[in-house]
């Protein structure tokens, strides 16, 4: 399977990514912010970072830059998109994903491992996972807090499009397992045709157990065995 | 212009330091060249005050690649993987304005490091705050943590491990400390002395403006009511920049086209220029015209001593502009070749072909001047320690005011915001007695740590010295590293004052007997005088960052308890030293008396053996005793962990006071199988280890018989409040 990973001046998980995309035995390239040509790719990263430093808005930038368009028509024509981070910061600023992400309600950066819940196990995405599983996954971001208007939430909620959701270790989901304020604790979300997965927590730190765990692998094992 | 005695003065020059440059110009200078005198004479730069002290430290050793003297030191670590590490101080600018201090503080000490090929992979910090209750503490610390943080996060490298303290000595001078260790291949370091005639001088990063004009010079005098005024002396960070500068450096040190290539940081392009035709002993031209600059109608004087970040110096060889003018054009950044390297082996500085400057070399760097200030050993006081009266306070009690005092609570709130995990190769986080990172593909790592003792070093500073290189060794051997190398830190007072400069010489002298009893090299470094305010200085605190290796990293091992029922071995002898312990000041706040000697022979030979222990895969999590005591460590492995520990009433001590707080050096808890126990005790037989077998694991509770029991989870929540509550 192959993926390209999109670097931007200022994107700093790209190593990180393409390391558990190899691990995971996908076929990598790296594509260049100013390139105006997408290898052929089944799943298409955008990893975590500051892309232009967060300058005016995270994201904001990053997503008027040049290889957005190709982007764009790739995930129309149905390839599978993943934003992690900065990147799911950049997917809300293209507009392939509603809703934008704001300041951690305690407006400051928060790294630390969080519990997720799986909300919806049936896409490319996730299908590896059991419905509910708990997973626990590392957190390093300033603007986490998911926001997005009533009727796309509930847009969200009728149609499935939650991915994950910040829960305790019991799976308990509420104010004191919400780490950044994100509405519903929100800590995921795909767009309405579930080709593209927008997430603030970071996959590719949990894939090996040597540096904190292995709850990530699946989500790169469920794409590969799409 | 004339140069008035006003104007020398504001430039931080003495009077007979000008006449020495009248001396060595045969001239007077003019403004430009007398900033640039300036720039290069101040204590920062010139280390004029240390530097016959420095001297002495011993810098060699089969690890060291490269000691103190270039950008950072350099230790080999096998396989022509080697480690470039360095600290640096930026204390005065992160008190007029602690975030951009602080950020700015960490850029400039990761671009020494990557300035020599490295890529940097840890980040770690000392900090010290004045008392938590002077009205500035509070904004200092949250500035100075997201400062750090701001700067690490965005450039996407992971705050690893660090240390924060509390003490009104820092009151109106706190201190900020960043160390940066990167990773580099032994045949591909890059260095800044200056070779050849004719080359190309490049100008590459940030444009400058003119913020930080006389940052060094700030940074080389004491504080006064006015210190507020010097808010435009601080730089500005741009991490994003960085970041880039970061990545276009790293792309052209691939192939051979530089020569030379230093950082513009304290004093810019002035100290920049020079450092690198000192080394080469050549002389370099600029053409100031060509420096990219962000303000209009910048004069010479604002170019060359501008501290704007993110920028650097290049000497490349012949034919290469074009190669490397593609790299930074890539990353958006600016490329101008502004002069060249010559045979004068003077600075020439030109403006529209206009001669504005022209200084030898030499006379800036060689001929700067050292003094052999005078110093005075310190009196020993006489403790006036009412024992009795300690002896009767209520142990769980004492315990819990240590606990939940700032100083020893949980600093979670500080560490989770940086980002520790981002490159993928942190293995062990902040937290413990050493974070632990991974050499990126390979399955070895090195162990990193900082440590200060700044109560030890006010009390007697030789010993103080002594302790601190002993602790960071312990420190790493903790996480079963083989310790190698170090790089300090040392924030003084001012050195003009005997006793300030007795501390200094002193403290130096302990380091420099402990780095070579451990053969623990000091491979690079940093001095920060003139840290007080109004006469008042602070205490002396050199600080150590140490680096260690993981030969092979199985199954790495920390201070967090694995078991059930697992035996507890005190390696190291307990004499009960309360003299200068926490116990004494949180409980009495008292300090006074002598810090714990330090004994080589045990430190070394009982190091040695927790290393083999280790090694031997007999160890299931290691602790050294330190700050707070015995029972502080055992509640800190308990507390990071989810077991507890019985601990069996010790018969042959004076006092389970002394006992369980005193700071006694050279000790761990190292937590074994029973299963392991015979094995454990040749090994320690064997290398003539003194050692007890304290007690077992347990789950829940903290038990000492007939002392105290307490539940983890409470003292957990007892030693979790203090942030959060602040």
């Amino acid at each position: 399977m192959n993926s390209s990973v999109i670097v931007f001046p200022g994107s700093n998980c790209d190593r990180d990514i393409a390391v558990a995309l190899e691990k995971m035995q996908f076929k990598n390239k790296m594509v260049w912010h100013k390139d105006t040509n997408l290898p052929k790719s089944d799943l298409i990263v955008i990893p975590g970072g500051f892309s232009y430093g967060d300058y005016l808005r995270s994201g904001a930038i990053a997503g008027k830059s040049l290889i957005i368009n190709e982007i764009i028509k790739a995930a129309n024509s149905g390839c599978l998109i993943l934003g992690i981070c900065n990147g799911f910061q950049i997917l809300t600023e293209t507009g392939l994903l509603k809703g934008t992400l704001l300041r951690n309600k305690n407006l400051k950066f928060i790294n630390k491992d969080v519990n997720i819940k799986v909300i919806n196990n049936k896409t490319k995405f996730t299908s590896k996972y059991n419905l509910n599983q708990i997973l626990k996954i590392n957190i390093a971001h300033n603007e986490g807090n998911y926001f997005t208007k009533e009727t796309h939430l509930k847009e969200l909620n009728n149609e499935n499009l939650i991915a994950f959701k910040y829960c305790d270790e019991k799976g308990v989901v509420n104010d004191r397992s919400n780490p950044n304020g994100a509405l519903e604790n929100i800590a995921g979300i795909f767009n309405a045709k579930k080709n593209i997965l927008g997430m603030m927590p970071h996959p590719e730190r949990m894939v090996d157990e040597m540096i904190s765990n292995t709850d990530g692998v699946n989500l790169f094992s469920s794409l590969i065995n799409k | 212009m004339r140069i008035t005695n006003k104007i020398i003065e504001k430039h931080g020059l003495k009077l007979e330091e000008f006449e020495n440059i009248k001396k060595l110009m045969k001239r007077d200078p003019n403004l430009l060249e007398l900033g640039i005198f300036s720039a290069m004479w101040n204590e920062h730069c010139s280390y004029k005050s240390s530097r016959i002290h420095l001297k002495k430290l011993p810098t060699k050793g089969k690890q060291v690649i490269q000691g103190p003297g270039e950008n950072a030191g350099v230790i080999d670590i096998g396989d022509n993987d080697a480690i470039v590490f360095k600290i640096e101080s930026h204390n005065h600018p992160s008190y007029i304005e602690p975030y951009q201090g602080a950020a700015t503080g960490v850029g400039g000490i990761l671009r020494d490091v990557f300035t020599m090929g490295a890529r940097p992979i840890a980040l770690l910090n000392s900090i010290h705050f004045g008392s938590p209750s002077h009205p500035k503490t509070k904004s200092l610390l949250n500035g100075v943590v997201s400062g750090i943080g701001g700067y690490g996060n965005c450039i996407g490298i992971p705050t690893v491990a660090g240390e924060t303290k509390f003490n009104e000595t820092y009151n109106e001078n706190i201190l900020v400390n960043a160390m940066a260790v990167g990773h580099a291949k032994k045949d591909k370091i890059f260095y800044s002395r200056a070779k050849g005639i004719n080359k190309s001088v490049v100008y590459v990063g940030s444009k400058t403006g003119r913020d930080g004009i006389h940052g060094a010079s700030m940074a080389s005098a004491e504080f006064d009511e006015n210190s507020e005024d010097k808010k435009p002396t601080v730089q500005v960070g741009d991490p994003f920049t960085e970041k880039l500068l970061l990545e276009a450096c790293l792309e052209l040190m691939k192939d051979d086209s530089i020569i030379a290539i230093q950082d513009m940081g304290a004093a810019g392009l002035t100290s920049s220029s020079v450092e690198m035709a000192s080394k080469g002993s050549l002389g370099i031209e600029l053409n100031l015209e060509k420096v990219p600059c962000r303000e209009e109608n910048m004069t010479p004087y604002e170019m060359m001593l501008s501290e704007s970040q993110e920028r650097m110096l290049i000497i490349l060889e012949d034919g290469k502009e074009e190669h490397a003018r593609k790299i930074f054009n890539k990353w958006d950044l600016d490329f101008v070749v502004i002069g060249k390297t010559t045979n004068t082996k003077n600075l020439t500085l030109k403006f529209h072909n206009k001669l504005v400057g022209e200084i030898q070399i030499d006379a800036l760097a060689a001929k700067a001047p050292v003094y052999k200030r005078k110093w005075v050993r310190k009196k020993i006081k006489k403790s006036k320690l009412n024992i009795k009266k300690i002896r009767n306070v209520n142990f769980e009690e004492a315990l819990i005011k240590v606990l939940s005092s700032p100083n020893h609570s949980n600093k979670s709130w500080i560490t989770n915001q940086y980002d520790q995990m981002v490159m993928g190769d942190t293995v062990q986080r902040s937290g413990s007695d050493a974070a632990i990172v991974r050499i990126h593909n390979k399955d070895k790592a090195i162990a990193v740590t900082v440590d200060s003792s700044a109560n030890y070093c006010k009390s007697q500073p030789k010993i103080g010295g002594k302790q601190i290189v002993c602790e960071n060794w312990r420190n790493l051997i903790s996480v079963g590293a083989k310790p190698l190398a170090i790089t300090n830190c040392l924030n003084f007072g001012n050195p003009e004052n005997e006793e300030i400069m007795g501390e200094f010489a002193e403290c130096l002298e302990g380091i420099k007997e402990a780095c070579e009893f451990l053969n623990y090299p000091v491979v690079s470094g940093n001095v920060s005088f003139y840290n007080g305010t109004n006469k008042k200085n602070i205490f002396p605190t050199p600080v150590i960052g140490g680096v260690g290796i993981i030969n092979k990293l199985s199954s790495p091992i920390s201070h967090k308890l694995k078991k059930d029922k697992s035996l507890l071995l005190l390696i190291g002898k307990t004499f009960g030293h309360i003299e200068q312990s926490c116990f004494l000041k949180e409980n009495f706040s008292i300090i006074d008396g002598s810090p714990p000697e330090i004994n080589f022979f045990n430190e070394k030979n009982n190091g040695e053996a927790v290393l083999n222990l280790i090694t031997l895969g007999l160890a299931n999590s290691v602790h050294d005793v330190s700050n707070g005591g015995l029972i502080v460590s055992l509640c800190e492995m308990a507390m990071s962990s989810n077991y507890g520990i019985k601990i069996e009433k010790p018969k042959k001590i004076r006092n389970p006071i002394e006992y369980f707080f005193g700071e006694d050096q050279g000790r761990y808890i190292v937590e074994i199988n029973k299963d392991n126990l015979n094995k454990v005790e040749k090994v320690l037989q064997k290398n003539d280890i003194y050692y007890e077998l304290i007690g077992i694991t347990q789950k829940k509770y903290i038990e000492i018989e007939g002392l105290i029991k307490s539940d983890i989870n409470d003292l957990f929540k007892i030693n979790s409040q203090w942030y959060n509550k602040y």
